[in-house]
């Protein structure tokens, strides 16, 4: 009974639930002020985006009339629910690496792809055109970015020895080597990618497509897709520091300022870049980063038989 | 005052209708964004579909082809919401008056439709940013 409540307690208040929440909106918040001052301008208060959540839960739900009501209402819960089980995961495994369930990264990465998942069935099913490009866009996109970052995923598998428990590969710094450099950058731009922000944010493209896959959401539904961004930008980031800059360590704060520091790393590449096309992102993933991608792993394996570190 | 109405007011999301401007109280819109004003310091974003939009910008006279879609725009955005007319073409047709083209003014369309609907007037031809941040502040604080 013990060990259940305890479970429930991380699910639904520590690393869960309302603590991932709150880091989503205030990652979110950072990422507004950051844009605003790179622009010069002086960007919006602390609590935003918690106004902004509060203000969509009491707005109208509109369903359109041709949609697949079913898909079109249950989507954002089931993305909600891929995140929440995700970042749950990476707190617990970053905050007690001994825990007798750590996950490994192939559960992780399964989690990763839940929400865009999520997102192209709940776009789909919403009955227009513009979500329609979006969705289709979206579709290609997965299928470029989760190549590369896969890639990336197996050099830092190569470089622990085979290891693919989480808590095991937060034990090193990967990113202190030459393929562990490349694969970062990879991962990176593909976590840039499946977070949506420009340069690759053409399925949701405010400026064409007015909202692409989230035209038709309003009211609570659309909240709740904002918060499963947010939450995103939480568990994202994290999941990169665990992987190749070494998690939380024992230092908790040493491990904040690594997630600090590949956030503001998107943040920036999103305020300097303009939005690419699709075509142009896919043999972005695909040619440019997967050769890169596999350089990395012939550099890994190399080094791995040799016992070079660096390599 | 009720935490649905407390929190409109601290994030209102706006989505720009041009029906038949002449561009020129769509640029003075865009200045509002920029840094000298800086709108978002408010909470007020633009957004890109009716869906997720607070209250609906109307520039323009109502022309007979543009009023169609104005209907249809104020059908789809969520409410509760709030109208602002930019400009003196939509407050009352302006110059165009009695215009063969003109359908408008636009405050008596949206009322055909919703007689409750909140409308706040904007005049100017072009309006001044700091007169449409004022007519924001009026519009909301009369909610």
């Amino acid at each position: 009974m013990n060990e259940v409540l305890r479970n429930l307690l991380w699910l639904i208040v520590f690393p869960g639930f309302l603590f991932t929440i709150i880091a989503g909106l205030l990652a979110s918040w950072i990422v507004r002020k950051v844009s605003a001052l790179v622009q010069w301008r002086v960007g919006p208060p602390i609590y935003q985006p918690f106004v902004d959540v509060m203000k969509l839960m009491g707005k109208e739900i509109l369903i359109p009339e041709q949609a697949q009501q079913k898909i079109f209402i249950m989507a954002p819960v089931a993305g909600f629910a891929g995140v929440l089980l995700l970042s749950t995961m990476l707190w617990r495994t970053a905050l007690a690496p001994g825990a007798p369930f750590v996950g490994d990264v192939i559960v992780a990465i399964y989690l990763m792809v839940i929400p865009s998942l999520a997102l192209i069935l709940g776009s789909s099913a919403s009955a227009s055109p513009h979500a329609t490009v979006g969705t289709s866009r979206e579709m290609k996109l997965v299928m470029s970015y989760e190549l590369s970052l896969v890639l990336a995923f197996i050099v830092v598998i190569i470089k622990s020895g085979g290891q693919l428990n989480l808590a095991a590969i937060a034990q090193q710094t990967t990113v202190f080597s030459i393929s562990g450099f490349l694969a970062f950058l990879a991962a990176l731009l593909s976590v840039q990618a499946k977070l949506g922000f420009v340069p690759f944010d053409m399925a949701e493209a405010e400026t064409e497509l007015g909202g692409g896959v989230l035209m038709e959401y309003s009211g609570a539904l659309l909240a709740i897709w904002k918060l499963v961004q947010a939450m995103l930008l939480v568990a994202l980031p994290l999941f990169l520091v665990m992987v190749f800059l070494g998690g939380f360590g024992t230092n908790i704060l040493a491990g904040i300022g690594k997630y600090v520091l590949v956030l503001v790393l998107l943040i920036l590449i999103k305020n300097t870049n303009p939005r690419v096309r699709i075509d142009q992102a896919m043999k972005f993933f695909w040619v440019y980063c997967g050769i890169a991608m596999v350089v990395a792993i012939l550099l890994a394996i190399t080094g791995d038989y040799y016992g070079i570190n660096w390599l | 005052m009720s935490w649905k109405i407390w929190s409109l007011k601290k994030s209102p999301w706006v989505f720009h209708v041009n029906v038949g401007a002449c561009n020129n109280c769509d640029i003075e819109i865009v200045n509002c964004l920029t840094p000298k004003f800086d709108i978002e310091r408010f909470g007020i974003k633009l957004v890109g579909s009716p869906r997720h939009a607070d209250a609906l910008l109307v520039t323009g006279v109502g022309t007979r082809q543009a009023i169609i879609r104005l209907r249809e725009v104020y059908r789809q955005t969520s409410k509760p919401c709030v109208v602002f007319l930019v400009g003196a073409c939509p407050c009352g047709t302006g110059i165009f008056y009695n215009g063969y083209h003109v359908e408008g003014p636009v405050d008596k369309i949206i009322k055909e439709i919703d007689p409750n609907a909140i409308i706040a007037y904007v005049p100017g031809c072009p309006p001044k940013p700091e007169a449409i941040i004022s007519g924001v502040v009026k519009a909301l604080s009369a909610l």
